[in-house]
Parts: structure tokens; C-alpha cells; sequence
């Protein structure tokens, strides 16, 4: 009789141990950035949060698509594209994250200028430095593979360390699988 | 002198295995460099963060929180702020 009562007590009681025991560990949340803006404003939005997101271990994706994207090509390039017409759209726009323009008051480039004086001034990162800190810290940027197309980008143009290139598909997954979704 | 003596009896006291100075760094810097600095040490290891960002009270709350590292002292030493963090 009281073998058969110690058998019961003495299963479920290792059972719901591990299970308290990863619960304990805490399941990193999940949120995803849709950097869908190429301003530098929005840029250092994105590049704060996500360097931040990392840091506190939570598991960041910055989906980057359209103007987005344009952040994400390596400073250096000055022209893209495969066609007279996407070469002339890296022309009017620079592409590169230290090249982005202030959606206000940007002024032929007075306004981010004074921006990064102020920035350094007081000690704030540039979203280059931020976004090579996420980058080591183990924030996934993916590229939009649409956007790739249409504007001629390889995954040569774009900076080392990015993803795979998804469709919308997969970015809706992702966006329905966080905790936490911004479209910046 | 005497802040640093008085900074070798706090190390002694609470064995601090690696400090973080990010004094004058903006938000995000101290919270990042603080999470950079966690992977050097092994769990259990106290990491002294000092910083002057006004800012950075809360967010090591948050981060503290978030992220299951123990905030062990949090308060002010020569004007600056200070954070003691035990990795988890």
C-alpha cells in the first residue's frame, strides 16, 4: 500500500521541477523593428533600440525594407543599382548609414551636421557606432529581397553581417511571433 | 586618496571582478557597455558600473529586470552614480 502511494507523490514531483527551472531562466522576449524609414532620425531610433533590445538579452530582428534599406549599404558605395534609373535614385539619395538626411531642417546637410556636433558634444553614439555595437551583440538585421530588386542591391552592396534576404511572408511571421513590433 | 582607499575596502568587501566606466556616456552606452562587460565575467561575478547619465537609475532597474542580472547596490559615489550587478 504505501509503495504504491509513494509512486504517484514521486513522479510528478521531478516533473514540474525543470519545467519551474527553465520558466526560472525566463524565455528571452522577441521584438522586431521594421526599419522602413532611411532618415536619420528614424535611423538612430531604430539603431538606439535595437543595440538597447540586445543588451537587456532580448531577441531583436530589425526587418529593413524601402528607404530602410538604403541605411544598410555599405558607406563607401556611392552608386547602386543595375539600371540608369536605380543608379540615378543612389545618386539623389546617398546611400550608406553615415550619409542619412534629417527629415526637417536638414538644410543641404547643416541640420545633421550640427546634429553629430551636438551628439558628440554630449556623448550620444552615432548610429553607426550603435549599429555595429547591435551587430556584436547579436541583433539580425534582414533585408526585404523586393527591395533588393528594385532598387539593384546585392547582398555585396549591403554591409557585412546581414541576414538572408525574406519576403513579406516571413516578415509578418516574424512581426506575429514577438512580443513587440515598431515600424520606425 | 581617500576615495580610492575607500574604493579598495568596497572591492574587498563585495570582490568586484570587473568595473565599467561610463561616465559621461549617453543613453543607450551605459546599459550596452554594461552588457558587453557581463559576457567577460563568469556567473556569479559582481561588475561595478559607474556612470553619470541621470538616466541610467531606471534603466538599470529595467535592465536588471529584464535581463535576471541582480542589481545589488545601486547609489551615488563622488557625484557620480554607481551600480554593482551580479551576473546571473
Amino acid at each position: 500500500m504505501t509503495v504504491v502511494a509513494t509512486a504517484p507523490t514521486h513522479t510528478p514531483a521531478p516533473a514540474p521541477a525543470p519545467a519551474e527551472m527553465t520558466d526560472g531562466a525566463v524565455k528571452p522576449k522577441k521584438v522586431v523593428i521594421v526599419a522602413y524609414s532611411g532618415e536619420l532620425e528614424k535611423t538612430w531610433a531604430t539603431m538606439i533600440l535595437a543595440s538597447t533590445a540586445a543588451a537587456m538579452e532580448m531577441e531583436m530582428t530589425v526587418f529593413v525594407t524601402f528607404w530602410g534599406l538604403q541605411t544598410f549599404v555599405k558607406d563607401k558605395k556611392r552608386i547602386t543599382g543595375k539600371n540608369w534609373m536605380q543608379k540615378m535614385m543612389s545618386f539623389m539619395q546617398r546611400p550608406g548609414v553615415s550619409h542619412r538626411k534629417l527629415s526637417k531642417m536638414n538644410f543641404m546637410g547643416m541640420g545633421p551636421w550640427m546634429m553629430f556636433q551636438l551628439a558628440k558634444k554630449y556623448n550620444v553614439s552615432k548610429p553607426k557606432d550603435l549599429l555595429e555595437m547591435s551587430q556584436a551583440l547579436g541583433v539580425t538585421f534582414v533585408p526585404c529581397q523586393m527591395t533588393m530588386d528594385m532598387f539593384g542591391l546585392t547582398q555585396d552592396d549591403l554591409i557585412e553581417g546581414m541576414g538572408e534576404p525574406v519576403g513579406a511572408a516571413t516578415a509578418l511571421q516574424l512581426m506575429t511571433d514577438a512580443d513587440s513590433t515598431l515600424f520606425i | 586618496m581617500r576615495t580610492s582607499n575607500r574604493e579598495r575596502e568596497s572591492n574587498v568587501a563585495l570582490d568586484i571582478k570587473l568595473k565599467v566606466d561610463a561616465s559621461g556616456l549617453s543613453c543607450p552606452l551605459p546599459i550596452v557597455r554594461t552588457a558587453q562587460a557581463m559576457k567577460n565575467v563568469a556567473s556569479g561575478d559582481l561588475v561595478e558600473v559607474i556612470a553619470t547619465d541621470p538616466g541610467s537609475v531606471k534603466d538599470f532597474e529595467a535592465w536588471s529586470k529584464s535581463t535576471g542580472n541582480a542589481l545589488v547596490e545601486s547609489g551615488s559615489v563622488d557625484g557620480k552614480f554607481r551600480f554593482v550587478l551580479r551576473h546571473k
